[in-house]
This record gives structure tokens, C-alpha cells and sequence, in this order.
């Protein structure tokens, strides 16, 4: 999303899918899942909407929705490559907005190689790191930055230095240098789209994903007729998309085809990126991710950023909003390090923390099981149960010097040093455990002040209704006071590196008999101030001379007139239904995205029907149902002087603000280090082999190949057929993720109280599963045991003319709470995408049969010959 | 027939009191909409958190997605979950169950101590501490909503050990200060919707006329006031026959027959007198 539009955000709001004519749900089991959203999908459903479910289960989003399309695991990008095939060879683009308001008529340049050239590789590829350079990827004559995307690898640097040394051509009043507006030279993105698409036909899909032709043709024919100037479209994803190892591909396939479309920044269309949990649109937004400061600007890296102006002048665009990094690297410096930020010591950008390359999460994971890492805090998490692979987690913890966990009991993850199948099966003894656990109760959000920010990036304030119980405190407190003692026991001694922590403002005033710091104190310093301390209304407002703090400058705004505005409340029947005066929406409480282009090129709405903001000529300025996503008063026509820099160098019709060039990336020329266009991959482990291109998996998947994280042989049907079975996970409504905030609860876990996998009646009479008695669940990595579901829910898929089976596991169980179970994640292994370093949970392999798991050191055993027979079937091929 | 007031001269002189006479009161209940329900389960956490009531043992039914069975002493508000996948259809039904709060209650015509009575809303209620647990009601009810709920009373004040029956209440303990049902306040897509029951005939009748449009099986349950319950406080849109859900398709209150069962034994009994006294005659 960040990469083709500009911010990594849902680009639409939930309320407004009512107004969407057809909603394709992809990824996501949003009824399940997001129920209270899924009213406006029902919404839509009743005003007459097509809502399109395509998912490997019938799930009660299919039982509600027009069409339910199951699709073979991890094959989204070839059924999207499909769709945009569709949209390109029957010529269904909304050419008018595909012209004007994305990059479809730019030339790249003439060294550009296509997956279909390189047998599914792009130009730029270096076998020997395992990823690309992206030269070759640039508009000709123009060199681009991404508005986001991931800047801790060597050839991210690389790719900075570059872009400073080539003498770059800048916009030409406000467009590319490089442009056919009639879509026809052979090297413009258009064209190239064409090109790459061409294979993916109906038919070719239809063998990939396990369908029929006539499904692709009637959810790409569903789209298309409901796009365009009369009608919307709007696309909804959820994790299931994000968890594969081309994730992020998927979400720029969705994004290709609503661009083609023309649903961007519209009424009724745009991408819903549904989050997992909630607030983790916020804890992106103000990051707990190893790679950014708070609003999405770039953690500064060991080597490339020796100083604030190269920093920002590596970092930050020339043209667009991305133009001004200064002004928010330099407001945030002040917010953090007050009065000591000065410009003459540069803001004390130096004291910052470096990145020296990947420390994502499941790195550091493997980091402590070599015993590279010390401690670890685990907060509202429950990676013993939650994360992919959670053995290998286990054996991590069991590294650790010392663990603190935070969260309203004792979870698995607490609890891992007694009770794991790791000490049951004799494997991890609790006496030889060095592990030092510290178990920190924790306050629920009832019980301290604070906001959430949802998946519509939509801030909404809680307030206290009781105090925390007994010894349970709220994360701000913990931290807060946690910083507190640091530093007094750093002025105790002298600490060679202890000057961040002495320099940060670290004084929120603190309440009540707990010592709690103020959550507004804090909200507000998120909001910054100006020289005279007064709260600022817009990010618009800040400067890079050291005159305006903020903490977050997307968040600018969301404490206007000393008024925390997230904490507005006017009900919905007193104001209009895009209710400005609900919470409050990042940034400057816009609600739809990009919406200038819910406006034609004059700034006029391209139909009655779908109008949200227009040009008003009498005054000047941007109006409508929504605050402008676009300066107020720049007119539609405007065409920017020669030499214009940041937002004054993007034209009056080019909506994606964020981006060097003001449009929609159809071909993301950087940002996305495995390729500038999706290319349909298998998934890590797969049963069959990839029918586009030689290449089977994505090249640049993170792996990592080592004890207890061995992968399945792939493609199965390569190699005897040892892991025949497609296995994906998933979540019910009735539980919460790792189940902390469920199996907890006797009224949540009496609706699902035991761990089950899903299966058909085909693979139950294959295997000679029984419905409600036991099944064992293998991979290479781990055995488990579920109760049998048996159902015709469950699809059974013919691919490429045979059929696969396959197995599906809820994946809230584990050995903690009031209900319990195996944990469906200690199949799973750990292989990445190379761009968010996200696990692929949503398509691996395994094997099952009927009757309970081995146990004890029998465990053990079993899984060793397994290993055993993994190793000579890959020597045998 | 139509059951009307004769009925209830079978019970206690309370029950009449508490039951309909015949007048127009603003009487509440549920329309709940299955073509609108997901199958969240909202409804039955909220009822549950709402009303107190106790889990229902964690218990791995393999029935579909529902493990909570049935609605009992403990469960106010139950989803049925229905497969019906074949050559023809796909697809999963889904259906939030709930006390049908009938115009002629069987439970309320048999409950012996006055425990169960018609409020001012016009819905059965049972006061759980008038409530001996003899369990009547139980077996009065067509629909199988009534069961004992044993955690309800402490030990010491159990009648033979028994608790206390549990349905349903409308939230009476809501509606009194203003307030809707909790599972109607939680459920996310009005499939669980709340009012004046006449209102909601009207609104279901219309509903029904818009989703037979596309689905031919649609209809109407527990609408008609002519039925064996006299129509439902609780009316319901299903998208099959309501024995596909588990519903009976003609419930009838047991207590229907009482009036005639009350001539026919006055008739046995003269009949019996007049025997005794011809015979005595003859002796």
C-alpha cells in the first residue's frame, strides 16, 4: 500500500463499503474476524452490492456473501494476475483516470527486464545476496524514492547512493520526463503490464488456483462492471494476505487492479487493509518495528547516516509531501529531546539508535536460540502459542538470561520452562533452564486512559472506568517508570553510553495513588506544540528550525485547540455518515485517502452518484464530504514552476501526494525489493511445482534452513509425496489469537473449547479419519493432535488435474487457560517475505492420520525418522 | 382454534391475572432476521455477561461451529449452525435461537407457584426466587427453551435439591430503565432486531417479501397469530423450513387441549355421578 499509493494505510474507511457496488473479500474471513465492520459489508449486501468471497474455506463471510470462490493456498497472485489480465485484454481500465492519475503512460528504461524475459526473475538480480539492484527498475530519465518500503538492506544503501550520485531529472512541470499518454510506446508501464499479464489467462489461473475459467471471468466481469465512472468497487484483505512469502506482492496485485479500475480515493472503493488486533495499525504507525521511527520515517542506518542533512537528504523525497522529512525527523528530535535539541548540535540526531541491517523478529528469534541475546520483553504477545514455528520460539526463550512477560495471567509463553511439549517430551528440562521468568500482570485498556488506533488508522480514546487490580499497571506505566529507575541508576555510575536516555524528556505528570503518567500529557506530545508551547493543528505547520516539537507527525492534528480530539464522540445520527466528528482519522482527520481522485482531472466528480470532493471554483478551494487529502487550494489546473520542490512540484491532478510523482504506482520502480511488478510464486512448501515459470518460489524469500526450522520437501509431488497435504491456519471468531484474552474466558471458550482441523469427507475416507474423534497433524518441524471436523466446508481442489487435499487449523490452543490444546503454529516454519519479514503461514504442507500424537520421548522419536525420511528423499532426488 | 381466555380458567387464579385478557398492551419481543446473521455468537456472550449465567461445559459437540447444543437453564441465546452442502446449494445457515416469549406459554399456564408471569412488556418471565424447580414448565414448553439451572439458588434454599428453571427474561431488568436485550444491543448486523412486536410483524412481512426474491424458501415463523402458540413475542425470518434449524414446524402449547380435557373429564365425572346413582337407585 505504501509503495503504490503512498501510505501504509487502508486507503478507505469501513463505513463507507456501504456505498461500494461490488466488494471483493480476499484474504480475510472479515465477518469471522472484523464482524462489527462487516456491517457495512451486509450494508452494501442490501443496497444491492455483489460481495465476492474468495477463500481456500466456506467460512461464514462465504455464507453471507453473492460468490464464494475456494482457491488452493497461497495462489492469490495468480487469481489476481488473472483478474488485471482480464481488465487489460478486454480493455476494462477507466482509461481517463488510469491516464492521468497513475504511472501507466511512463517509459521505463530500455535495460528493463520482465519476468516473462528471465523466466520469473526481473533485471537487477545478484544471485549471490539473493535479491536485486533496482537501476534498471527507474522511469527513463527520472530516478524515484519510495514512500516506503525497506531501507535496512545492503542494497537499499545502495540504491540511496545511487539515486544521489546519477544526475537526476526531476519532474517536467509536474510530470515524468518520460511519457505516452496514449498508452501505446512498447516500453511504458502499460505496455509492460500488458506483457507480464499475458499468461495469466483464465485458464492458466483456473489450474493454478484449483477452479473453473468461468470463476476468474465472473469475479474479474463482477469488478469490471462495477468500476468506472458510475460504480465502485472496493477491495478488503486481511492477514492472510500479509502472512505468505510474497505478502506484500499480493497487497501490490490488489492494488494494480483497483489502479486500473479507477478506485482509488473514491467513494465505495479503495483497499481495506483490515488489521489483525487491535491497534496495530498504531503500533505501525508509532512503531514497535525495528526499521522505523514514528511516522513511517526510516530508522537511521550504522553506515549510511552519519549526520541529520544526510539523513534527510537520503531519506527524504525532493518532491512530494516526503519533501519535507526535514521538518518532521526535526520536530520529532524536539519532541523527544526538548530544550538539549539544538540546531547547532543538530538536533541530537547523533544520540539516535542505528540499524546495521535485519533485526526483525523472527531474526532476533534465531539470534536467541544461538544464545545471542540476553533478555527479552514480551508484551500483549504470546509468541509460544502465536508465532510461526512456536517451538523453535520455545527453545529460544529457554536462551534468554532473563524473560519478562506482560499480560493478564500467566500465558504460555510464561509458562514455557515447565509446561511445553518441549519438557513433556523430555527434551527441555525445567532444573537446566537458565532462563530467569518474570511474570508482570498487566492492566486491561478498562483500566487505564489511552487510544486505540484501528484499521482505518482512526484514533479513538478510552478512558479509565476502574483502577488496574491488585499489582496489574498499564504499559505506560510500566515503561514509564521503567525509564525512571534506568536513569537513576545510570546518574549512580558513569555509563559511557548512556546519553539518549539522559537526554530524552521523560516528565509526563503523573496521577492518582498509582503514580500513573498522564496518557493526554503524552497524546499531546504526539500532537507537538509550537515555539510558544501551543498544541498544532496540521502536520502543514511544521518547521525544520528547531520552532515546532512533534511526536508523530502524522498524528499532527489529533489534539487541535488543546482539545484531544480523539476523544469526540458525537454520535452518528447527529452528522453526516463520513462522521468527521468521531474520533479522529491520520493524518488532519482524513477519512478516504487520496481523495482528490474522487474528482476528474478538472475537479469535477466523475459522476453524481459518486461524489465526495470537488473543486469550488468561487472559493478557491477543495470541497466536500471529507477534510481534502490535497492542499486546500490548489487549483486542479495548476502546473508547477520549473524547479519546484517538495508538494509545490506536484501537479494540480495528481492525487497520491506522497509520492515523487503525485500518481499511483501501477509499477513500483522502488520501494519493494522483490520486483516492481507480482509475479505469481509457489508458496515455501508446496505440493505442486510452479506451471508459470521455472523459478518455484519467490528468489528473494527469507529462509532459514537449521535445526527444528527444516522444511518440508517441495514440491511434494517431487518427492514421494512425503507431506501431500496443503496445511493453513486460521482464527474463529470466538477466540483471540493466542488465546490470552480467551481461553481465558469461560464464555468465550464453552463456544470453542477444543482444537479441531478441518477436513473433507474425500481426505477423511483417504486417511480414515473418524468426525469428532482424533487426528495427528505432522510436518517436518512438529507432530500435533486435533479433534476431526469433518465438513464440506472444507474445499477440495483440483489442481492442475489432480486433486489436493488439504488441512486447515485454528491456531488459538495451547497448553494454558481454561480450554486447551496443541498449538497449530508448531507445524509451521519460519520463511519470510524479504520486504516486511513476515511468516508464511497461510500455505505449507503436512501430513495426517487418524488416533492420538505419540507422547513423551516417543514424540521425539517420531519426529527424528521423519526428519530421517525428509533427508533421503531430498538425497534420493 | 383460537386459544382465547377459557384457556387459562384451567390454571391458577394468578396465572389468569398475569396472562393476556384479551387487551392491546405495547407488547415487546425479537424479530431475529437469519438472512442478516453471521454467526458471531455475540448475542450469546453478551446474554450470558449480561444476565449472569453460567458456561455450559466445554464440550467439543462437532456440530458444525456450535458447541453450546441447545438452549437451556444457562444458555438464553443459542446459534444453530446447518450445513447444507449437495449438487444443488452451498451453504451454511446460521440462526440465533432465543425464548419465543408465546402468546398462550405453556410454561407460564402449568408453573404452579406463580413464578412465571406476563409483565407489563408482555413477555414470560420466570422470578427465580419465587421458583420452586418443580420443573413443570419444562415440559410445557413446545420448543424445549426451559431447563434448571442448579448454580441459580444457594444449597440452603433449594426446594428437594432442586435450582431454579432459567429462560429468557427480554432483559427485563433492561427494558425497565429504557434499555434494548443485550444480545440485540451487541449483535453487528441487526440480525437480532428489538421492538414493539405489531412493528416488527410489519417489518418481518415486508423483509420476507424483499428476500423471497431471492430466496424461494424463505418465510416467516411463530408470525401468525392463529397458530398453536398464538404467534410469538419472537418472530423469526429462516431461509428453510424450521425443522431444518432444529424448530418444531407446527408447535402447539400442551395446555391447548386443557379446556376441552376439563369438559370432556366434567362429562366423565357427571356421567361417573349419574352411574354411582342410578346404581345406588337400583340397589
Amino acid at each position: 500500500m505504501g509503495t503504490s499509493f503512498g501510505r501504509g494505510g487502508a486507503t478507505t474507511f469501513q463505513q463507507d463499503l456501504q456505498n461500494s457496488d461490488c466488494i471483493l473479500i480476499m484474504g480475510s474471513n472479515m465477518a469471522e474476524n472484523h464482524p462489527v465492520g462487516f456491517q457495512w459489508v451486509m450494508e452494501a449486501r442490501e443496497r444491492g452490492a455483489t460481495v465476492v468471497h474468495v477463500d481456500p474455506r466456506f467460512t461464514r463471510t462465504s455464507a453471507v456473501a453473492t460468490m464464494h470462490v475456494p482457491i488452493r493456498p497461497g495462489t492469490d497472485i495468480a487469481f489476481l494476475g488473472g483478474v488485471i489480465h482480464y481488465i487489460l485484454e478486454h480493455d476494462r481500465a477507466f482509461t481517463e483516470y488510469v491516464v492521468n492519475y497513475t504511472n501507466a503512460p511512463v517509459i521505463l528504461r530500455e535495460e528493463f527486464r520482465d519476468t516473462e524475459d528471465l523466466d520469473g526473475f526481473f533485471s537487477g538480480w545478484q544471485e549471490e545476496r539473493n535479491g536485486y539492484v533496482f537501476h534498471s527498475w527507474m522511469y527513463e530519465g527520472m530516478d524515484l524514492h519510495g514512500a516506503s518500503g525497506q531501507r535496512e538492506s545492503e542494497e537499499g544503501l545502495e540504491k540511496q547512493e545511487s539515486r544521489k550520485s546519477d544526475t537526476m531529472d526531476k519532474l517536467r512541470h509536474g510530470e515524468p520526463p518520460a511519457m505516452d499518454k496514449t498508452l501505446q510506446h512498447p516500453r511504458c508501464v502499460y505496455q509492460v503490464l500488458k506483457r507480464h499479464y499475458e499468461r495469466y489467462t483464465p485458464e492458466m489461473v483456473a489450474r493454478i488456483c484449483g477452479i473453473t475459467p468461468g470463476q476468474v471471468i465472473d469475479v474479474a466481469e463482477a469488478l469490471c462492471a462495477n468500476s468506472g465512472r458510475e460504480r465502485t468497487s472496493a477491495i478488503a484483505y486481511s492477514v492472510a494476505w500479509t502472512q505468505h512469502t510474497f505478502g506484500v506482492q499480493m497487497i501490490r496485485a490488489a492494488a494494480i487492479a483497483q489502479l486500473l479500475l479507477g478506485n482509488i480515493g473514491r467513494p465505495g472503493g479503495g483497499i481495506l487493509a483490515l488489521r489483525g488486533h487491535a491497534s496495530i495499525q498504531g503500533s505501525t504507525d508509532i512503531p514497535t518495528l525495528f526499521d522505523l521511527l514514528p511516522g513511517y520515517i526510516p530508522m537511521p542506518h550504522a553506515k549510511a547516516h552519519s549526520n541529520l542533512a544526510h539523513f534527510v537528504d537520503s531519506e527524504g523525497a525532493k518532491t512530494g509531501f516526503w519533501g519535507n522529512l526535514d521538518k518532521y525527523m526535526v520536530s520529532l528530535l524536539k519532541a523527544w529531546f526538548g530544550e538539549s535539541a539544538k540546531g547547532e548540535n543538530e538536533y541530537l540526531f547523533d544520540l539516535l539508535p542505528r540499524i546495521s541491517g535485519d533485526h526483525s523478529t523472527y531474526r532476533s528469534t534465531m539470534a536467541m536460540v544461538d544464545g545471542k541475546v540476553k533478555g527479552f520483553f514480551i508484551c500483549g504477545e504470546n509468541p509460544a502459542v502465536g508465532s510461526a514455528n512456536s517451538g523453535l520460539h520455545r527453545r529460544a526463550l529457554a536462551n534468554l538470561e532473563w524473560l519478562v512477560v506482560r499480560d493478564f495471567s500467566e500465558n504460555e509463553s510464561a509458562a514455557f520452562w515447565y509446561d511445553s511439549p518441549e519438557v513433556q517430551s523430555g527434551e527441555l528440562q525445567p532444573e537446566l533452564i537458565g532462563t530467569e521468568v518474570f511474570w508482570m500482570p498487566a492492566a486491561a485498556h478498562t483500566e487505564k486512559d489511552g487510544s486505540f488506533t484501528n484499521t482505518q488508522r482512526l484514533l479513538q480514546w478510552h478512558h479509565k472506568a476502574l483502577e488496574p487490580q491488585d499489582e496489574a499497571r498499564s504499559e505506560l506505566w510500566f515503561y514509564y517508570h521503567l525509564g525512571k529507575r534506568i536513569r537513576e541508576k545510570l546518574n549512580e555510575r558513569e555509563e559511557p553510553n548512556a546519553d539518549l536516555i539522559r537526554a530524552l524528556t521523560w516528565n509526563y505528570p503523573e496521577k492518582g495513588p498509582l503514580h500513573e503518567p498522564d496518557a493526554h500529557a503524552v497524546l499531546r506530545e504526539i500532537n507537538g506544540w509550537d515555539a510558544k508551547g501551543r498544541a498544532l493543528a496540521s502536520y502543514t505547520e511544521l518547521k525544520a528550525d528547531g520552532s515546532t516539537a512533534c511526536g508523530c507527525w502524522i498524528y499532527c492534528g489529533c489534539f487541535k485547540d488543546e482539545k484531544n480530539q480523539t476523544a469526540n464522540r458525537t454520535p452518528g445520527r447527529e452528522q453526516s455518515w463520513v462522521a468527521p466528528e468521531w474520533g479522529w482519522a491520520w493524518p488532519a482527520n482524513r477519512r478516504l485517502l487520496y481523495n482528490r481522485a474522487s474528482a476528474d482531472p478538472c475537479g469535477k466528480p466523475w459522476s453524481e452518484r459518486k461524489q465526495y470532493l470537488w473543486w469550488d471554483e468561487e472559493k478557491g478551494q477543495w470541497t466536500g464530504y471529507d477534510t481534502p487529502d490535497f492542499e486546500k487550494t490548489k487549483r486542479p489546473d495548476y502546473i508547477p514552476p520549473d524547479g519546484a520542490q517538495r508538494e509545490e512540484a506536484l501537479a494540480g491532478w495528481h492525487p497520491f501526494i506522497m509520492q515523487d510523482d503525485g500518481l499511483g504506482w501501477l509499477f513500483t520502480p522502488n520501494g519493494v525489493v522483490d520486483g516492481p511488478l507480482p509475479t505469481y510464486f509457489e508458496p515455501q512448501e508446496s505440493p505442486v511445482a510452479n506451471l508459470l515459470y521455472g523459478q518455484q518460489s519467490n528468489p528473494c524469500r527469507q529462509q532459514f534452513p537449521r535445526a527444528f526450522n527444516e522444511y518440508n520437501p517441495s514440491p511434494s509431488a517431487a518427492y514421494g509425496d512425503l507431506f501431500p497435504f496443503v496445511l493453513y491456519t486460521y482464527r474463529l471468531t470466538e477466540h483471540h489469537t493466542a488465546g490470552g484474552m480467551s481461553r481465558t474466558v469461560a464464555h468465550l471458550s464453552e463456544l470453542q473449547p477444543e482444537f479441531f482441523c478441518e477436513v473433507t469427507p474425500e481426505l477423511a475416507e483417504l486417511r480414515g479419519l473418524k468426525h469428532g474423534e482424533w487426528a495427528t497433524i505432522f510436518t517436518v518441524r512438529a507432530v500435533i493432535e486435533a479433534r476431526v471436523m469433518v465438513t464440506k466446508r472444507a474445499p477440495v481442489l483440483n489442481v492442475d488435474g489432480g486433486a489436493v487435499h488439504s488441512v486447515g487449523l485454528p491456531y488459538h490452543w495451547g497448553s494454558k487457560g481454561i480450554v486447551t490444546g496443541d498449538s497449530a503454529n508448531d507445524l509451521l516454519h519460519i520463511a519470510l517475505d524479504p520486504n516486511v519479514h513476515i511468516q508464511e503461514t497461510k500455505g505449507l504442507t503436512c501430513d495426517i492420520r487418524p488416533g492420538r500424537r505419540p507422547r513423551g520421548p516417543a514424540m521425539d522419536r517420531f519426529l527424528r525418522e521423519l526428519r530421517e525420511r525428509a533427508i533421503q528423499a531430498k538425497a534420493k532426488k | 382454534m383460537t386459544l382465547t381466555i377459557d384457556l387459562t380458567t384451567a390454571t391458577s387464579a394468578r396465572a389468569q391475572s398475569a396472562t393476556y385478557l384479551g387487551e392491546r398492551r405495547d407488547r415487546r419481543g425479537f424479530f431475529t432476521d437469519t438472512t442478516l446473521c453471521i454467526g458471531c455468537k455475540a448475542c450469546e456472550v453478551a446474554c450470558k455477561e449480561w444476565n449472569e449465567l453460567p458456561q455450559d461445559g466445554y464440550t467439543f459437540t462437532g456440530m458444525s461451529y456450535d458447541n453450546t447444543g441447545e438452549l437451556s437453564g444457562s444458555t438464553w441465546r443459542h446459534v444453530a449452525f446447518v450445513e447444507q452442502f449437495d449438487d444443488s446449494r452451498s451453504r451454511w445457515l446460521m440462526e440465533s435461537d432465543v425464548c419465543k416469549h408465546c402468546t398462550h406459554a405453556g410454561c407460564l399456564d402449568v408453573c404452579p407457584t406463580g413464578a412465571i408471569v406476563r409483565t407489563e412488556f408482555g413477555t414470560v418471565v420466570i422470578q427465580d426466587d419465587v421458583c420452586n424447580g418443580c420443573g413443570y414448565c419444562v415440559v410445557a414448553c413446545p420448543f424445549g427453551v426451559i431447563s434448571e439451572r442448579v448454580d441459580a439458588k444457594p444449597e440452603e434454599h433449594r426446594t428437594h435439591g432442586r435450582g431454579t428453571m432459567g429462560k429468557c427474561t427480554l432483559c427485563y431488568d433492561r427494558l425497565k430503565t429504557g434499555e434494548e436485550p443485550a444480545c440485540a444491543k451487541a449483535c453487528p448486523t441487526e440480525s437480532i432486531q428489538y421492538g414493539n412486536v405489531d412493528e416488527l410483524r410489519e417489518r418481518a412481512q415486508l423483509r420476507l417479501e424483499r428476500v423471497r426474491e431471492s430466496f424461494d424458501g424463505a418465510q416467516l415463523y411463530l408470525e401468525n397469530e392463529n397458530d398453536g402458540i398464538g404467534g410469538g413475542g419472537s418472530i423469526f425470518l429462516l431461509l428453510d423450513r424450521p425443522e431444518v434449524y432444529g424448530l418444531p414446524p407446527h408447535p402447539v402449547v400442551p395446555t391447548k387441549h386443557l379446556p376441552q380435557m376439563w369438559r370432556a373429564a366434567g362429562v366423565a365425572a357427571a356421567a361417573l355421578a349419574g352411574a354411582v346413582a342410578l346404581a345406588s337407585l337400583r340397589l
